[in-house]
């Protein structure tokens, strides 16, 4: 198996990565602290998939707090390509390179092209960073939005942690970077890129967990309003919405409640509030008209 | 790569070797062979992986298994309730496993359901007419495929597998190099870098893609007879493109697209016959929207997409939660087209229930009663002068 690489001496197991997670304020349960272990020392990409809010961006930057090392992040969309994954040339300063050693009176041929691929006018995109950097956290953020085509070159990169630049050769990561995926399912990824990665389904939190969560994040925000908002977001979960909130919702709505000094969650401050949970007019005139009250009856 | 160490055999072997016993691999192997026939897709590949997974968590303890096992032999939500089913079974332990509650993100199919048997039998076929002649085609293209006889159905199911569904083209973000378009400056200097002159300027002009194909089958009693043929055009749809997404609707939505994918329309009606539960019986519409939206459109499938709803509205449940889905997919989908058979009978009116409701968020209404009709309904499709 590969070496432990960067800082993790002391890291000897699951529990330890939940330790050095929850030292940065990220409370994980066994499934993510055995997965990022599993990842660390397999050397694999870890895929998280789950709802939307339920923490898979905020894992890998948790990650790469808890190691110190630096996160390099890879937004996904449509259209996404090499030359803005891996590297691209700066033209305009090449052009200027030129123009430059034509005026110094510079003719040589092969020394003119030799400076013109000068590594300083390689432009480095998330991926190749990641790798020049390493150790380090690489997050290929909603990797299910960029196309198929995709998939099959993040398995050549995932595969051996390399880039060749024909001009400049190929450059290898010293050790392996942590490669977190995350997938929001609105499309199946290849099943060559997922055979790749372990796989964790993140799940919403119980509601324990989830006050523990609120209480972390928001130190000021008190052990009952906490209490109230996760066990309000927990019914809303159960209620038929077009979009279900998450974790990152319920951080917002607390972090409304306090910004407005609300000490307690009554029907009043809820509806004030509730944009924060709700983002569809469907959403919030369901639940307007079926009380806010009963959302926020104590008791289960 | 030093550092990085691919998982070889060697290194399974050793890593087995080391820190459990011998009939410990064997256990887990057995157990990965158990999680393969719930349903599970754990390949050879996966099984390594979970093996130096499970040396690296050791084995003594359950968890360590547990967590081993569903970080690499599962890759789906929906296969976590059936692996810790399998892993319940298998180590035998009171207690569920230490994961928590399954997600409620796809209707969970169970393993191994009625519905098998109505797989079109390979005897079917060699029943075939030899008569084919063109116009008996012709006669076979305008019936209703409810009239059919078996003999007929045999010809239309040949004639089926021919259909090309597909979704018209969109624009991308994505631009590539063209003769006409936006200039490329990128290019342009590239070559003048080269050249050391701007001899001609490049142009690039934006990609286009299909937009994705959904289809959404009413699978209910009263739709059984166009229940085949509706399953074979979906099948024809997925084959054509990639992306395209199949569901089946009745007492609850089942996603097909998996089962279509097979290249043989027999293979790939039997796998998706086994994994719909609910095969002629009631329609609950509202409901089954409602879960495709929440599951499946919201998060993208539909955005854009081309969306076929293929029922004769029949809702048992309340038309009101009916109308209120349709108006959703009307505006997260590109077109939305409604199929219903008895269109095509004289004298139809859409007043059932459901029909009514969901009429003003249909783009096109069409009857795809008929082989003739379904092939119109597939030029409808790619027409994008259509769209409203």
């Amino acid at each position: 198996m590969a070496e432990a690489w960067w800082d993790v001496e002391d890291v000897d197991g699951p529990e330890a990565v939940v330790a050095r997670l929850d030292g940065v304020d990220y409370l994980a349960g066994d499934g993510i602290g055995t997965a990022a272990w599993l990842a660390l020392r397999m050397g694999r990409p870890l895929l998280v998939e789950g709802e939307p809010g339920v923490g898979k961006t905020a894992l890998a930057q948790a990650l790469s707090d808890a190691f110190r090392v630096p996160l390099f992040r890879l937004q996904c969309y449509e259209g996404l390509d090499a030359s803005q994954a891996l590297y691209d040339w700066d033209f305009p300063r090449q052009m200027l390179h030129l123009r430059a050693a034509g005026a110094a009176g510079e003719t040589d041929a092969a020394t003119l092209e030799a400076g013109l691929y000068d590594r300083r006018y390689l432009i480095a995109r998330p991926v190749l960073r990641a790798i020049e950097a390493a150790p380090a956290v690489l997050l290929v953020d909603e990797v299910d939005r960029a196309d198929d085509e995709f998939d099959a070159f993040l398995l050549e990169v995932l595969s051996d942690f390399a880039v060749t630049v024909p001009e400049l050769g190929r450059i290898a990561a010293k050790v392996p970077p942590l490669v977190v995926l995350t997938s929001n399912r609105t499309r199946e990824l290849h099943d060559a890129l997922k055979r790749r990665c372990l796989y964790h389904w993140l799940d919403h939190p119980d509601h324990a967990h989830e006050v523990a969560i609120v209480r972390r994040r928001l130190p000021e925000v008190s052990a009952r309003l906490a209490e109230d908002v996760v066990r309000a977001v927990g019914r809303l979960r159960g209620a038929d919405l077009v979009k279900p909130p998450g974790v990152s919702e319920t951080l917002d709505w607390a972090c409304a409640l306090l910004v407005l000094g609300v000490r307690d969650l009554d029907p009043d401050s809820a509806a004030r509030t509730l944009g924060a949970v709700l983002k569809h007019r469907e959403d919030l005139d369901g639940i307007r008209t079926a009380g806010l009250d009963r959302l926020l009856a104590a008791g289960d | 790569m030093a550092g990085h160490s691919p998982l070889d055999a060697a290194t399974v072997r050793a890593a087995a070797a080391a820190p459990t016993r011998r009939d410990g691999v064997e256990t887990l192997v057995a157990f990965a062979r158990t999680v393969r026939a719930a349903g599970v897709a754990a390949d050879p590949g996966r099984v390594q992986v979970f093996l130096a997974a499970a040396a690296e968590l050791g084995v003594d303890e359950r968890a360590g298994t547990y967590w081993a096992g569903r970080l690499a032999l599962c890759s789906g939500p929906q296969e976590l309730a059936r692996y810790d089913a399998a892993f319940t079974a298998y180590f035998g332990c009171e207690q569920p496993p230490p994961g928590r509650r399954r997600p409620a993100v796809d209707t969970e199919r169970a393993v191994g359901l009625p519905g098998t048997d109505r797989a079109p039998e390979a005897g079917e076929t060699e029943h075939e007419p030899r008569v084919a002649a063109a116009d008996r085609t012709e006669i076979l293209r305008r019936r209703d495929i409810a009239a059919l006889d078996p003999a007929a159905r045999a010809e239309l199911r040949r004639l089926l597998a021919l259909l090309r569904p597909a979704a018209p083209m969109r624009r991308t973000r994505r631009r590539r190099p063209a003769r006409h378009g936006r200039i490329d400056r990128i290019r342009t200097v590239r070559a003048a870098l080269r050249t050391g002159e701007v001899d001609r300027l490049r142009h690039t002009e934006r990609v286009v893609r299909p937009r994705r194909l959904v289809l959404l089958l009413d699978v209910s009693g009263s739709m059984a007879p166009y229940a085949d043929a509706l399953l074979r055009l979906g099948h024809a749809a997925v084959r054509r493109r990639r992306g395209t997404e199949v569901f089946t609707i009745g007492t609850r939505l089942t996603r097909i697209s998996r089962e279509l994918g097979h290249t043989d329309p027999n293979r790939a009606l039997a796998a998706a016959s086994a994994a719909v539960p609910d095969f002629s019986g009631g329609t609950r519409l509202g409901d089954q929207l409602h879960a495709f939206l929440a599951g499946w459109g919201r998060r993208g499938v539909a955005r854009g997409a081309v969306v076929v709803i293929a029922s004769d509205g029949w809702e048992r449940g309340d038309p009101d939660r009916l109308a209120v889905g349709m108006a959703r997919l009307h505006r997260l989908a590109h077109r939305v087209v409604w199929v219903n058979p008895h269109r095509a009978r004289e004298g139809y009116q859409p007043l059932a229930g459901g029909m009514a409701a969901a009429l003003p968020y249909v783009d096109d209404f069409v009857a795809g009663h008929s082989l003739a009709a379904l092939e119109e309904l597939c030029a409808l499709l790619v027409d994008e002068r259509r769209t409203g």
